[in-house]
């Protein structure tokens, strides 16, 4: 039986569905950007990458080069994501969780259609000039662009853990997300450092936006790309950049895995819902996941 | 009050009564009800389609003052594809007098609607979509898959591989894997893949993708592993883009896949860029805008400036074109039925009677203008699918261009399998089946 194995079919199935979670971290670390440092769970970050990715694809195709294209593309999320926080989040500060989520909700909708409204219902191909073909490493087909995704996500991640610990505006974040009450005490300015952070993930919007939608076409399934984040946030912690990385890679190898090599016994096509039973056995014995910060409040 | 005060005020009672009974369009118009879905996900192919049938119905509008004199009507009602706002539109919209027939595009909405058309003896087009069964004229005398349902589909698609090996008879020992949409819609033609692997000995394997289909990177190493001589590509939406995409990641020749009729449209292919070149899918209706009855719309319609597509770079587009296929079909239908009733605003039931009429050969294809653009149909009382020929396209990076001739599915053998479904289906609900006689008695009223 193990001798029939197939260890190199094995690998590809691994390391695609490794490659495969660093896509879904990328997506995760907009979500814990903004948790951490406000405790909002912000569900406009899929409808977020999807108006980053409309807006430099359409701004491309009316003929404005590439480099123009993508400093306009931030500049608008970065516009975009201090006008969320000055328009929605900061009336509702104070607010129960709930409310706060509730409104982001919302606010994906508001975003969805207002990218329809400005940019129309046609859908787009997206060239990263990153040619997909595969590559052959020790026998293992890999994806190059995949291996391009993952490069740029750990570039990410080194960017934000560098800006977190060496800035000051990086260190007043940190200080925000470790006590609110204690950084306003100290003289921090809170509004300002959420908008920081809101403009944060409207660059990690466009950065996931640009590699998802280079990957699906961009079109407005794009947004639903959260739904593969979610597994991952339970799994690494809401409020963990490392926690979304590992929680990313966790979910992305055992769904295809599982997807291969068990689905069959359920009738196959059961990798969308098999990262969530993986998600939901770590919130049983972790609740706040691999990652994330234990709460402990008194009463 | 004096008597004539009360005759009056009675005859007043009466008029008014009259005229709330009576439909409130004119005489010589006849109305669609359009559950259209312009904004959200799929508004892409939502825009194309009643794009495409409103620039028809316009164009009758225009160049021949409607059909026989009477007026085209519509109105649009947004469901965002969502079974729950389709049936809000159509309890909005029904009370509307002269309906000829509900065109939703959506088989959740279409399925939904099924009993309530029913009644109402109002005909549903689910043009090339839609329950198989519903072909069965016996037992759904109102709801008509026009031109291809899922089961004729996959019989076109062996079809065209078989010829593409050289034959039926060369397809024993091959190996074909259909990739599916995970969905009722996705899962539909399973046991048919089944029926025809056994009787032309040819073997399938059935690969699941969960919905929406954004990843699918197990699934094609599975497919790459099991070596398969095609990939049937029964996807929707995001899937198709997708699967090419990943094809070529793990090496799988493009070529070699078949896409169906809802993997067939320039928004299945264009987001997949390069790796789309060289795929093929099935269709009804071919793409191109140079057909005559296409170019008249252009002339006459966007013309006029009423045309419907804001982007005019999409006339000729495979939804478009679908919709513009779909709006002959319905004034065609409304034309043979008026022959019969009268030139006049008809009944739901009188379109319905001139549906189960609808036939129009080559020759009649070729004199409305739709030469190449569709090749026939010929529907009748218990055939609601018509008989629908089926084509196949290649993608070349920038347009469809068709690479087969008009197949014809195996209708002698699906048949049986269709009428089995349907008689469950009657069984279960209670229906009687329909008799050619009672097909002919029509309703006059609403």
């Amino acid at each position: 039986m193990i001798a029939d194995f197939d260890y190199q079919f094995f690998l590809e199935v691994l390391t695609g569905g490794l490659l495969s979670g660093v896509m879904y971290s990328l997506v995760a670390i907009g979500f814990v950007l903004i948790y951490k440092t406000s405790g909002v769970l912000n569900f406009a970050q899929g409808a977020l990458l999807l108006f980053a990715a409309l807006t430099f694809v359409s701004l491309v195709e009316r003929g404005m080069p590439f480099a123009l294209a993508l400093a306009v593309t931030f500049a608008v999320m970065v516009a975009l994501g201090i006008g969320i926080e000055r328009a929605v989040l900061r009336p509702l500060t104070n607010k129960p969780p709930i409310t706060l989520f509730m409104a982001t909700l919302g606010l994906s909708y508001i975003i969805e259609g207002a990218a329809q409204l400005i940019w129309g219902t046609q859908v787009h191909g997206l060239e990263l000039g990153i040619e997909d073909v595969p590559l052959e490493v020790g026998g293992v087909l890999v994806s190059q662009f995949d291996i391009f995704a993952a490069a740029v996500a750990a570039a990410m991640v080194l960017l934000l853990s560098l800006f977190f610990r060496y800035t000051r505006i990086g260190l007043s974040f940190r200080a925000v997300a470790d006590d609110q009450f204690a950084a306003l005490a100290v003289g921090l300015r809170l509004p300002l450092i959420w908008a920081g952070v809101w403009a944060a993930a409207g660059l990690v919007a466009l950065v996931a936006g640009l590699l998802w939608g280079a990957r699906l076409g961009v079109q407005f399934s794009l947004s639903l790309v959260v739904l593969k984040a979610l597994p991952v946030l339970v799994l690494g912690g809401f409020d963990s950049i490392l926690g979304a990385i590992v929680g990313g890679l966790l979910i992305g190898a055992s769904e295809k895995l599982a997807e291969v090599y068990i689905g069959d016994y359920f009738g196959g096509g059961i990798e969308s819902w098999f990262a969530y039973v993986v998600a939901l056995v770590f919130l049983l014995i972790r609740p706040s996941g691999l990652f994330g910060q234990k709460l402990v409040e008194r009463v | 009050m004096s008597f004539f005060t009360t005759v009056k005020a009675v005859a007043l009672s009466a008029a008014l009564a009259v005229s709330v009974a009576l439909p409130a369009a004119h005489a010589d118009e006849q109305y669609f009800p359009l559950q259209s879905y312009r904004v959200g996900p799929y508004a892409a192919g939502g825009t194309g389609f009643f794009g495409g049938f409103i620039d028809y119905l316009n164009l009758i509008n225009i160049r021949d003052g409607g059909v026989n004199g009477v007026k085209l009507t519509w109105d649009e009602c947004e469901t965002q594809y969502e079974v729950e706002r389709g049936v809000e539109c159509y309890e909005r919209q029904k009370s509307h007098a002269g309906a000829a027939a509900w065109n939703p595009l959506s088989v959740g909405i279409a399925y939904a609607m099924i009993d309530r058309i029913t009644a109402d003896k109002v005909p549903l087009i689910t043009v090339n979509h839609g329950r198989t069964d519903s072909t069965d004229g016996r037992v759904f005398p109102y709801v008509f898959p026009l031109l291809l349902n899922p089961y004729s589909e996959t019989s076109g698609i062996v079809n065209y591989i078989a010829a593409k090996e050289g034959g039926i008879d060369k397809l024993k020992g091959k190996k074909i894997v259909v990739l599916y949409h995970g969905s009722p819609y996705g899962k539909e033609t399973i046991p048919i893949y089944e029926l025809l692997a056994q009787k032309y000995g040819f073997t399938v394997q059935q690969i699941e993708v969960p919905h929406p289909g954004n990843e699918q990177q197990s699934q094609w190493l599975t497919i790459r592993r099991a070596k398969p001589d095609f990939v049937v590509l029964r996807g929707w939406g995001v899937m198709n883009p997708v699967a090419l995409k990943t094809a070529v990641k793990v090496g799988y020749p493009v070529d070699h896949i078949v896409g169906n009729v809802w993997s067939n449209s320039e928004e299945d292919v264009i987001p997949a860029g390069d790796a789309a070149k060289g795929y093929t899918a099935i269709t009804t209706q071919a793409s191109g805008n140079s057909y005559p009855v296409v170019q008249e719309i252009v002339k006459t319609v966007y013309g006029a400036g009423k045309g419907n597509l804001e982007d005019k770079s999409r006339i000729g587009s495979v939804y478009h074109n679908l919709g513009i296929v779909n709006g002959i079909l319905n004034v065609e239908a409304i034309r043979i039925a008026q022959e019969k009733f009268g030139h006049r605003t008809l009944t739901g039931d009188e379109v319905r009677w001139g549906f189960e009429h609808l036939k129009l050969d080559p020759a009649k294809v070729e004199a409305l203008g739709a030469k190449d653009l569709f090749h026939s149909i010929n529907v009748s009382w218990d055939n609601h699918e018509g008989e629908g020929y089926v084509t196949f396209q290649q993608w070349d990076g920038k347009k469809w261009n068709v690479v087969s001739d008009w197949i014809a599915p195996d209708w002698a053998l699906l048949r049986p399998i269709i009428e089995k479904s349907a008689e469950a289906y009657a069984a279960e609900k209670g229906i009687k089946l329909r008799t050619a006689a009672d097909a002919d008695a029509v309703a006059v009223t609403n």
